[in-house]
């Protein structure tokens, strides 16, 4: 198998209401031209494009359609869509690399939640003939699977509240995030629930966004990058979508991808300097590091996570990025990237990076 | 490197306006039974899952996916869910095909529905987001108007779009899987059909369907295994695929170069010179009659202008040259998102030998094509009864 790396990251802030519209461009636009300039590539450079969006997102059906308006015109370009976070639509494109068929790809993802109402928008995903029609909402489904971990002894909401606590402080270094500041458990406990057990800080923001990953072959990678952040496992795994017929407080999936890609199990092998989670909710942070085995030295979210910043179908690819990032910037060894999907941690993703 | 992959079992649904008989996930898992059961393996034998459909609005289910884990048997593996528009169905071959040529994994399940009685696609096409050109009448008024242009710039004859018809829904009543069966049809009934967008009737256009297709994707170990039993196998030659934008200044709708580029790479990696020879049957995504020229043309079968000329002489039926579409394609069933991966999988069925009554004598290879959105995404592949 060759090696792939990541050489390049771009993020748009992550903001309650953008100016554009739903079609992405006016986010992609401006990250497509800081990531190309971060690695002295131009557009005909790429060798495959792929993205991830959704057109329930955007009220509309193929809403990708309009966004391949940022990329440019001619010469057509060998190009794919995953209806998904930008993290599976980089997987692809890792696989693409991995055949031989393309030495580059630029990877997007990209949401504009502020179109509609998220939590009933994420509604739809459910089973169309025996849940979606009660319109149990995104919200409220993460609500149960808080109070179960709560009343199993689990956690508790003070843990919740910690989580928050500990995010909103790290994304005072990050200039893309949403929410950010210091704040203290105590206070936020004060807060009123907005569906009990969850506060409004164990909810991610709502809000738009966009994010562009670069990868490239191991030649083109040491070419382009003085430190690429390399490929070491990648893999992804679903769970059942019957909210009933699984133990909403573990991720086997998480687990089963995080093994798959190298990153575990229980603390096995080399440490993970930073890991970069897809946790919408406090207490999903809280599942993921048990169901990825991480070990206390590694520093979780130190972007702030979805928690600061959760532009949908871009927050996961994100995580990767801001992953690779600690790795090409010197400040870590080894990294994880994550993204999850679905209701209640559904499907989960496990990106593990290196320096070499 | 690069791996060979083959596929090693075909299956689908019998496609009708509306499966009331089966739920979005019922109507996934006939087809995905059936190809599981023709590569003569179970579920457990599959290692991951490519689902494709077209736009979630289709059914009115966002990321139907999710919901269809369980079904498609893909709980506890990877599940990639792709969306390329139209041309989807053959984008999720393509990328079942590459996951096991990148050596990722050795047996890939890709699966492609649409089930149109549980939404209206018309209106879905329909909704006019701002700054965007409004399709209003859905597909066929969109495309009415490069029909008309390919005309003007062939000189083509008015019956071609006619004959096109004829043939496709001829073909489709020796396929017992597809939705229109008109073994009767005749080119005076479809030049007395209903005019919907002119210059394209009513019996040129694609019906809606419900249905599915499902193809198991496996390394060369596994095409072997299958072979050692006794079933055969359709090599995959060559992949493909190219985008570009719906509108730009200079865009040619009637002959598109994304098309053009995506056709020009693949008979290139499937060491394919002269594609009109060597391509012994085709399964091209014919939606409106007249589309057939129109992709003969671009796919490098025949020259500009010259494509209809193919169809007039009889050379793309059953027993001509080369024939399209022996299935009776889009034409005669219309599954949106599982159109292309049809197309897919019948170039497969063709080399496999396994057509049945669609079977064209000794084809060897064969070519699977799909396209999506404006003239503007492209799919496909080039599979053969030989590894090559």
């Amino acid at each position: 198998m060759t090696d792939v790396a990541v050489i390049g990251f771009a993020q748009s802030p992550c903001v309650r209401y953008g100016d554009g519209t739903t079609s992405g461009v006016e986010m992609l636009v401006p990250i497509f031209a800081e990531v190309l300039a971060s690695t002295g590539l131009t557009q005909p450079d790429i060798g495959f494009w792929c993205s991830g969006s959704s057109d329930y997102l955007a009220g509309r059906a193929f809403s990708f359609v309009s966004a391949v308006d940022a990329i440019g015109a001619v010469p057509p370009i060998m190009e794919s869509h995953v209806e998904m976070d930008g993290a599976w639509a980089l997987y692809e494109a890792w696989v693409k690399i991995l055949t031989g068929a393309a030495d580059t790809a630029l990877v997007y993802g990209f949401g504009k939640s502020s179109a509609g109402l998220l939590r009933r928008v994420l509604a739809l995903q459910l089973d169309p003939y025996l849940v979606a029609p009660l319109w149990p909402d995104s919200v409220s489904i993460a609500a149960l699977q808080a109070r179960l971990g709560i009343e199993g002894g689990r956690w508790s909401e003070k843990d919740m509240a910690e989580v928050a606590a500990r995010s909103r402080a790290a994304a005072q270094g990050n200039p893309q995030a949403q929410l950010f500041g210091a704040v203290s458990a105590e206070d936020l406990l004060d807060q009123p629930y907005v569906a009990d057990p969850l506060r409004a800080h164990d909810c991610a923001p709502v809000g738009d966004g966009a994010a562009v990953v670069i990868l490239a072959s191991a030649e083109r990678a040491r070419e382009l990058c003085p430190r690429p952040a390399w490929i070491t496992g990648f893999a992804h795994r679903i769970d059942s979508m019957e909210l009933g017929g699984r133990d909403l407080t573990a991720a086997p999936s998480a687990t089963a991808a995080g093994r798959a890609a190298g990153a575990g199990p229980d603390g096995a092998g080399p440490p993970i300097d930073v890991a970069e989670l897809h946790a919408p909710f406090t207490h999903q942070e809280l599942i993921l590091r048990t169901a990825l085995g991480l070990r206390e030295e590694t520093q979780v979210n130190p972007s702030g996570g979805a928690l600061c910043g959760n532009p949908m179908f871009a927050a996961g690819l994100a995580r990767i990025g801001l992953a690779a990032r600690a790795i090409t910037a010197g400040q870590a060894d080894r990294a994880l990237g994550h993204a999850t999907s679905g209701p209640a941690l559904q499907q989960n993703l496990v990106c593990m990076m290196e320096a070499r | 490197m690069k791996q060979q992959a083959a596929v090693l079992g075909v299956g689908q649904t019998r496609h009708r306006s509306r499966r009331a008989d089966v739920s979005i996930a019922g109507l996934c898992r006939e087809a995905v039974d059936r190809a599981v059961a023709d590569a003569g393996l179970t579920l457990a034998d599959i290692d991951a899952v490519v689902l494709g459909k077209a736009p979630d609005l289709f059914e009115g289910v966002m990321m139907p996916e999710l919901y269809l884990a369980d079904a498609l048997g893909a709980v506890g593996k990877p599940l990639l869910r792709v969306h390329t528009a139209g041309s989807v169905g053959g984008a999720t071959g393509n990328v079942a095909a590459s996951l096991v040529e990148a050596g990722v994994h050795g047996r890939v399940l890709a699966v492609a529905f649409e089930k149109q009685s549980e939404s209206n696609a018309m209106w879905a096409l329909s909704i006019a987001p701002p700054f965007s050109m409004p399709l209003v009448a859905g597909a066929g008024g969109y495309f009415a108007p490069h029909v008309r242009s390919y005309i003007r710039r062939s000189g083509a004859p008015q019956h071609i779009g006619a004959m096109v018809a004829v043939k496709d829904r001829r073909n489709g009543a020796r396929n017992p899987y597809a939705h229109l069966q008109q073994a009767d049809i005749t080119l005076e009934k479809v030049q007395a059909s209903p005019m919907l967008w002119d210059p394209v009737r009513y019996d040129e256009t694609c019906p809606s369907s419900d249905g599915a297709c499902a193809v198991v994707i496996g390394d060369t170990a596994a095409a072997r295994d299958t072979t050692a039993a006794g079933r055969p196998v359709a090599w995959i030659r060559a992949t493909s695929m190219r985008t570009e934008p719906t509108m730009f200044s200079g865009k040619d709708h009637v002959n598109p170069r994304a098309g053009a580029d995506a056709a020009a790479a693949l008979w290139r990696d499937a060491g394919i010179t002269e594609p009109a020879r060597e391509i012994d049957a085709a399964e091209i995504y014919v939606p409106f009659s007249w589309f057939e020229p129109m992709w003969l043309e671009n796919l490098g079968f025949a020259a500009p202008g010259e494509g209809w000329r193919l169809t007039e002489a009889g050379e793309t039926e059953i027993g001509g040259s080369l024939p399209v579409n022996p299935s009776g394609g889009v034409l005669s069933s219309n599954p949106i998102g599982a159109s292309g991966l049809l197309r897919f999988a019948e170039s497969a069925l063709q080399v496999m030998g396994k057509a049945g009554e669609h079977q064209v004598d000794g084809a060897r290879t064969a070519l699977g094509h799909a396209y999506g959105g404006g003239s503007q995404y492209f799919s496909m592949w080039v599979v053969a009864s030989t590894p090559g």
